[in-house]
């Protein structure tokens, strides 16, 4: 169970976040004109990478805000932590 | 036979203190300090159990948690019986009942023991093939599997005891206290750190405290006695928390640890009563140091699973600690200068030793040199290649090494004797450095893999870092903690130090024998009988990676996963593939290191602990009431109000008859709400519901529909404008939460220029639903001062009215499809005024009715119940609800998704209403839906999604999914079930009322 500094509380345990998936995936503002492929791609398509992700994730037993984080999936470690429309970092 | 085996009162026994217990139903006495294995030993006992497969008689083998043999069953047929404890780690205490597991009838004659003679026709992958047969082959065989295997027997009664869970925040936890531990616990506690020390035994100190002897001195002193006043020392630390009997199950990411605590097992039952017998500590540590020490191996050879065959190092402790002799003639084999240390100890207690076979050739060590002369024989560059006695060792066989080590030459010598303590070095204990993360590296010198790249703030010191003697251990483990600790000097720094070891050894995984392999019985996981021939037989069998080999054989798989025989089962691998140790890898060690109890698991969550209870504020009138409650997500609901013994059936047709012809009323409370506010709500409710919101008067209801972006139904509810940028959103019960976080998600990531706030209210208000013909007379003399006439009330609409000072939502919305009202007031007044309209419904017959009847006045109407009659693959055109999806909304979410080439299929699974052709007949909800009886393999159409007797009706009705459903109507369709096939016609979904003339009635 890893720690996550939420960007509005601090450093929580795991277990009050919720996570919510791969960051930065935007949803089409003219789902309507898109072909069914372009759609599925935003529905369906998800990288799931064995290393360095770039993640949302919710403290749903804090503040309830949503969040992205940058987490190694392989060892789980936190590379960075940042609010909703910010630009993200290079890590 | 009945003999006396303590020689000498040992270090840690209490010979004024008899405790007596009881072992297969016979009485025995030990002493305070003692553990099972210790007591039992002292009485001349080593049978204590049969092995998993081939019944083989197994003794004790090891003093501690890598104990593969000498397992039991605690207390049977009592509320407290366990199964699996381990002989070598329970302390006995006055009334232990213990018995030997896995053998019938009983541990000296057991019929399993046949599978031994049988052994032969039961190779590796034996249960894997047996299940490959045809399955009339199994249906024989199950029978006596299943009577023969199994470990223990798992308790019937609820556990008495008492278990807690218990958060610890450290500096440092420094796992194990033995030397190392010791050492690292004093130094961290003495810098200030808050630093925990955990080991699984009772005592502190590990194996030097009973380390005796004149070959291993510590600034003069024997090392145990050095060792015992630095223990004294950290006992007066303030900020060091020393936990005795406390095991590290697992060790995970970010220095986050599980250790079981236990309080109560080493006391007499009656003095348990009250107490927490585990504790779960969940320990986050800033620096963990790892001192978890090593595990002696044993040594690969024909027959060297018998009783009385034990760990030299084990038969050391046994004599040190507990003052306990393993046998009277006793051997050792080895391959390295243990078993010696082992001889010194008994020497000097004046247990007889028969002889030494030592696997190394030439071997100048001092340990050697003071046992040759106390002129015990020396068997250099022997082994032993078979050994003899069933139920105890009472023979071994020996013959010389060849050169390499891979043959037997010259002539056989016997050797008589009733204990044989075997050697074949350490091993590092590494499981919990694994479990990190950690990484290892192979030590070819002495075949060890030893800690190499850490994951987390963690160091090893000591044994398992691979410092295996006590002058590595004090040369490295000081600098180690000096460098982690950040200090600039450690008090241990110039020990003087005598350790009389010579670190040679002649490593040979599988020791050789004058017969072929296939004639012999090598075990390398003694739990699971798993056998040098069964590895290579698995490697024949073309299995090449070394968590195939573990699964295909089971070496390793037992509940001591193999920590005795991992090494060797890898040994073997890597020199019948010919492949390098490093490079072959190692098989993952999981959690728990060692196992947990389900009462340690669970912790205080048991009961009516077990999960969080919600009860609406009306729940205690439902409770005086005689109502049956369902549980729905975390709440309880009314589920029906039974009256004069009537059972379910009989109480829902009363309900839903009064329902109808007069009034109901039915606690809502449960439903989601979630309050919207904010300039742009009507714009964000358009986005995510379906049908259109912006043109929804201040004062009017509506039913939304809410979907994933996959177009598949998520939520429903009514919501009502309550003012202009004001709206409140119920919800299903169940959904609450989720439509609530998936909103939020919306809000924040989506669409954060929309000016709209969410706030749960779901526990805000009580809801009491009114419902029936003659729902307008109870409201009306509830509100008197609230006009509820048509014009000025009607259906979907809402006002603001008071009850006397409560302030109270009166919506007039409807789920039966009768003409009724909901009345939301703070929740606190909710008992109230579910009393107030009891009190006014007198006279009508008021009938209060539970989910059950709602379900059924629902279904009448063809409502649907999102979760019953949907799961994540019905879209709103699937529930022929095409009405509730706007064509004129560019977007919404979801909508994209509903022409997308999979959902505008035609024969996708549709909401249909089922009628049985006997009316009386009410079908089981799941059950599937057929259209062709005499197809095979019969094409599944769907499923029973709700099913009823409608009183109302008078006939059975029922909904269901049905592929191409929407084109079926007053086709007929089966329901095959156990006994009887039962036909159907598919009808409209409504089945009363279609014209919705009852709404305004
Ligand atoms: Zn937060």
């Amino acid at each position: 169970m890893f720690i996550i500094s939420c960007p509005f509380c601090g450093e929580r345990e795991q277990s009050e976040f919720k996570a919510g998936g791969e960051a930065h995936i935007i949803r089409p503002k003219q789902p309507t004109e898109l072909s069914d492929d372009e759609w599925a791609e935003y529905l369906f398509m998800r990288k799931n990478i064995k290393g360095v992700q770039f993640e949302r994730w919710n403290h749903t037993h804090g503040c309830r805000k949503w969040f992205n984080v940058v987490r190694d999936t392989s060892n789980d470690e936190i590379k960075a932590v940042y609010k909703m429309g910010e630009k993200p970092p290079t890590v | 036979m009945k003999k006396n085996l303590r020689v000498k009162t040992g270090k840690m026994i209490d010979e004024t203190y008899r405790i007596s217990f009881k072992f297969n139903g016979r009485l025995y006495y030990g002493f305070k300090g003692d553990t099972l294995a210790s007591a039992l030993l002292a009485n001349n006992i080593h049978l204590v159990g049969r092995s998993f497969k081939y019944h083989r008689p197994r003794g004790i083998m090891t003093a501690g948690s890598e104990e593969p043999n000498a397992i039991v069953q605690l207390h049977e047929n009592s509320s407290r019986t366990e199964p699996n404890v381990r002989a070598t780690e329970i302390e006995i205490y006055e009334g232990l009942e213990a018995s030997s597991q896995n053998c019938w009838p009983s541990v000296n004659f057991d019929i399993g023991g046949i599978n031994n003679f049988l052994s032969p026709l039961l190779p590796a992958g034996f249960y894997y093939k047996t299940f490959m047969w045809p399955a009339s082959f199994w249906e024989k065989y199950e029978y006596f599997i299943r009577r023969s295997a199994g470990l223990g027997k798992s308790p019937t009664k609820p556990d008495p005891d008492i278990y807690e869970h218990r958060y610890i925040h450290c500096d440092v936890l420094v796992i194990g206290a033995g030397i190392s531990g010791v050492m690292a616990a004093k130094t961290a506690a003495k810098k200030g750190l808050k630093t925990l020390l955990v080991d699984e035994k009772p005592n502190l100190g590990g194996s030097t405290i009973y380390q005796n002897s004149d070959h291993f001195k510590i600034n003069n002193q024997n090392s145990s006695s050095w060792l015992e006043k630095e223990i004294n020392e950290i006992k007066k630390l303030e900020n060091l928390e020393i936990k005795t009997r406390t095991s590290v199950a697992a060790f995970h990411g970010y220095n986050f640890l599980l250790a079981r605590e236990n309080l109560t097992d080493h006391l007499p039952i009656e003095q348990r009563k009250g107490k927490t017998r585990h504790k779960l500590l969940k320990i986050r540590a800033k620096k963990v140091i790892n001192a978890t020490g090593s595990i002696e191996r044993p040594l690969i050879f024909n027959n060297n699973d018998r009783p009385g065959i034990l760990l030299s190092s084990a038969i050391k402790k046994y004599a040190d600690y507990f003052g306990v002799a393993c046998g009277e003639k006793n051997i050792f084999l080895t391959n390295n200068d243990s078993a010696y240390e082992t001889a010194i100890s008994l020497i000097q207690k004046g247990i007889n030793i028969e002889a030494i076979i030592d696997n190394r050739e030439e071997i100048d060590s001092k340990l050697v040199y003071e046992v040759e002369k106390n002129n015990i024989k020396i068997f250099k560059g022997f082994t032993v290649i078979d050994t003899s006695g069933y139920k105890r060792i009472n023979k071994v066989s020996i013959k010389k090494l060849s050169k390499d080590g891979q043959k037997v030459v010259g002539s056989k010598i016997n050797l008589l004797c009733d204990c044989l303590g075997i050697s074949g070095g350490w091993t590092p204990a590494v499981h919990l450095f694994t479990q990190s993360g950690g990484k290892l590296r192979f030590r070819e010198e002495d075949q060890v893999f030893i800690p190499n790249t850490y994951p987390l703030d963690q160091i090893s010191i000591g044994a398992c870092n691979g410092d295996l003697t006590l002058d590595e251990i004090l040369k490295n483990a000081p600098a180690s903690l000096k460098v982690f600790l950040n200090l600039k000097d450690i008090e241990y720094e110039n020990l003087e130090i005598l350790s009389n070891t010579n670190k040679s050894k002649r490593n040979i995984w599988l020791l050789p024998s004058d017969k072929v392999l296939g004639k012999t019985n090598s075990f390398v996981d003694y739990q699971n009988d798993a056998t040098a021939k069964d590895i290579k037989l698995a490697l024949r069998e073309g299995f090449k990676s070394i968590e195939h080999v573990k699964r295909y054989t089971t070496t390793g798989m037992g509940t001591d996963q193999g920590k005795l025989g991992n090494m060797h089962a890898l040994g073997i691998i890597s020199e019948t593939a010919n492949a390098k140790m490093g490079e072959l890898g190692t098989t993952t060690f999981r959690p728990p290191y060692t196992p947990l109890t389900f009462g340690t698991i669970v912790g205080r969550n048991v009961g009516e602990y077990f999960d969080v209870v919600r009860k609406t504020p009306i729940h205690d009138w439902h409770l005086d009431n005689n109502a049956e409650f369902e549980n729905v997500g975390q709440w309880k609901r009314a589920w029906y109000y039974p009256q004069n013994n009537e059972d379910m059936h009989q109480a829902v047709q009363r309900e839903s008859k009064a329902a109808r012809e007069s009034v109901g009323i039915l606690d809502a409370s449960t439903l989601g709400k979630i309050d919207i506010q904010g300039t742009d709500a009507s714009e964000f409710l358009n986005r995510v519901y379906t049908n259109a919101w912006s043109k929804l008067a201040i004062g009017k209801c509506r039913y939304g529909l809410m979907l994933n972006e996959d177009g598949m139904v998520y939520d429903d509810g009514v919501t009502t404008r309550l003012s202009e940028n004001h709206y409140i959103m119920t919800t299903t019960t169940g959904g609450a939460a989720n439509v609530m976080g998936k909103l939020e998600d919306y809000l924040q990531t989506e669409w954060p220029e929309l000016d709209v706030y969410l706030t749960s209210v779901t526990d805000h208000f009580a809801t009491v639903s009114v419902c029936g013909p003659n729902s307008k007379k109870i409201v009306s003399e509830v509100i008197p001062d609230l006009d509820f006439s048509d014009e000025n009330f009607p259906h979907m609409s809402f006002k603001n009215a008071k009850i006397g000072k409560i302030n109270c939502r009166v919506m007039r919305i409807s789920f039966t499809g009768e003409h009724s009202y909901e009345i939301n007031v703070q929740a606190n007044y909710g008992k109230s005024v579910w009393e107030k309209c009891m009190e006014a419904g007198k006279d009508f017959n008021i009938t209060p009715y539970g989910t059950e009847t709602m379900h059924l006045l629902r279904a009448e109407k063809g409502f649907i119940i999102v979760g019953q009659d949907t799961d994540a693959t019905m879209t709103p055109i699937d529930l022929q609800m095409d009405w509730i999806v706007s064509k004129k909304k560019y977007d919404f979410i979801g909508k994209r998704s509903l022409y997308r080439s999979d959902t505008i299929r035609e024969d996708r699974k549709q909401l249909v209403g089922l009628l049985t052709e006997n009316p009386n007949e009410v079908l089981e909800e799941g059950a599937q839906i057929v259209a062709d009886i005499n197809k095979s393999p019969i094409e599944m159409l769907g499923h029973v999604t709700s099913s009823y007797y409608s009183p109302n009706l008078k006939k059975s009705i029922a909904l269901g999914v049905v592929k191409g459903g929407k084109n079926m109507m007053g086709q007929k369709l089966i329901i095959p079930m156990e006994k009887k096939n039962i036909n159907v016609i598919v009808a409209d979904p409504v089945f009363l009322d279609k014209e919705n003339k009852r709404l305004n009635a």
